[in-house]
């Protein structure tokens, strides 16, 4: 069973997004999404100041087996990226909801985080998905 | 639902991600592919390959039969148990499939196929029996499994019945030894030490698990592909098929063109290409930039000309990009690949990329 932390925000895509209250928010991939990936082995963030919108591709995340991108949850502006990543891509098999982050994003409607799942919806959704 | 090895249960029991395999449900892995391909590397891991196809040949005829069937010569075979790999052509020199072959006596050989293609091999070849009155049979009472690894050949004599331990211990590689209808070869598909081991379908899964007591990890379809693809192997499908011929797969010398009278299946079509010229190479790429090859992307030489990788990936003893390309023979020491719209440089290389846990690649260590 897949860990859904319960403070977290989530993409119908497998994004989570955490509020850090300072104007920033944070954004990864879900457990279940690094777990279908399997061992990752390479990862491409996107450039710091790159303005996105929502459901835009701004990562690519290469596995043993495929690549896979990663959208954007929000629209807003890349502030910052997890550059421990690129040389060890495993952080996000690891600790997909810590270590394994993957980018943060300043500029965000609060409207716009108001409008992403909860922890039950996003569980739904897996359980739907099974 | 797809067909089961007698070995599924050890699978699902041992935790294995299955997954659909030409028709066969197989581990993929059984939690962490890079993790099974370290174990390779550096200890032992055994792999389940009884969905491959054992055919056992027989008859009066069976030697010219496979002179004739196969590309290699079996007539280079001279001690029992002794093995060849070789291509299976078709008339145009397209690769039906790549194969082992097992000498016994020259009444008497066995060949190893691969899964995906049974049915066409075996259509194929009983077809072409008929004339020389050899008997074709499926071995489907057995199973198979590959043990590999540095410790690979200790842990199997750990667990191997005591008449086969000292005959085991002494095999050179590329020769088999048996008992009854135990076979122990010295082969695999790692680049590493090891052996392929067939054995009864009621004995498979009590000597799976005694492998596994021993220390040996089971290892998924996963960790066997990026071994193999390290190791410079061909594999059926992706870096050869019926649409080239060896000659263009790398494999030029699997084809024996001596004794020049032997008439094989594909010899004149291949004779003809090799009179053409022009034929393209099977080179090993590393990537220099950041990124990971996969199958089927273009490659862009120097002097313009165009190429495609036939089977990239990502290299976890090397933890770099890697990949075998089918490119023109005009290609020098350096090109590119398209990944994802951009051109990112790589290295030509002579594979194997790693062999024996070394690395086999200038300047590179294994991680």
């Amino acid at each position: 069973m897949s860990n859904v932390p319960a403070e977290l925000k989530y993409a119908k895509s497998h994004e989570w997004v955490r509020d850090n209250g300072d104007g920033t928010v944070t954004v990864g991939i879900s457990d279940h999404a690094q777990e279908q990936l399997g061992d990752l082995v390479f990862v491409e963030l996107p450039e710091i100041g790159r303005a996105v919108k929502a459901g835009e591709e701004c990562v690519v995340i290469e596995s043993v087996k495929a690549a896979a991108d990663v959208y954007s949850p929000l629209a807003g502006e890349v502030c910052e990226v997890n550059a421990n990543l690129e040389g060890a891509p495993e952080l996000i098999n690891g600790d997909a909801y810590g270590d394994g982050w993957i980018f943060r994003l300043t500029g965000v409607a609060a409207g716009d985080l108001a409008g992403l799942m909860d922890a039950d919806a996003y569980s739904a959704q897996l359980a739907a998905e099974e | 639902m797809g067909n089961h090895t007698p070995l599924y249960p050890n699978h699902l029991a041992a935790g294995g991600k299955i997954v659909d395999f030409a028709g066969w449900e197989m581990p993929l892995h059984y939690g962490s592919q890079l993790e099974e391909h370290h174990q390779v590397r550096r200890a032992a891991g055994m792999f389940d390959v009884s969905h491959m196809t054992v055919i056992d040949l027989s008859g009066a005829r069976t030697q010219a039969f496979l002179q004739y069937l196969l590309a290699n010569d079996v007539a280079k075979l001279k001690d029992s148990g002794k093995a060849i790999y070789s291509c299976m052509l078709l008339e145009s020199g397209g690769v039906i499939d790549d194969l082992i072959v097992y000498y016994f006596d020259p009444e008497t050989y066995r060949m190893v196929v691969n899964a995906a293609t049974r049915d066409k091999d075996l259509a194929w070849i009983t077809r072409h029996a008929a004339a020389f009155g050899v008997t074709v049979q499926e071995r489907d009472d057995l199973a198979m499994i590959a043990v590999q690894g540095p410790q690979a050949r200790d842990k199997v004599g750990q667990v191997i019945a005591a008449g086969l331990r000292d005959p085991i211990a002494a095999l050179k590689p590329f020769f088999a030894e048996g008992s009854g209808d135990w076979l122990v070869a010295r082969t695999g598909y790692t680049g590493e030490d090891g052996y392929e081991v067939m054995v009864p379908a009621a004995e498979a899964g009590g000597f799976w698990e005694s492998l596994r007591q021993a220390g040996v990890a089971p290892c998924g379809l996963g960790a066997r592909d990026t071994l193999r693809l390290e190791a410079g192997m061909n594999l059926y499908g992706t870096d050869m098929d019926e649409s080239v011929s060896p000659l263009e797969s790398g494999l030029g010398w699997t084809v024996a063109w001596e004794p020049t009278n032997r008439d094989f299946i594909g010899r004149q079509a291949l004779a003809q290409q090799k009179t053409a010229g022009g034929l393209r190479r099977l080179v090993g790429l590393l990537l220099e930039d950041r990124g990971v090859l996969r199958n089927h992307l273009k490659v862009r030489l120097a002097d313009g000309s165009a190429g495609e990788i036939t089977s990239g990936g990502f290299s976890p003893s090397l933890g770099r990009a890697i990949a075998l390309a089918r490119v023109p023979a005009t290609i020098g020491s350096e090109c590119e690949v398209e990944v994802r719209g951009k051109w990112l440089r790589a290295r030509v290389v002579k594979a194997p990329f790693v062999r024996g846990g070394q690395s086999c690649i200038d300047g590179l260590m294994v991680t």
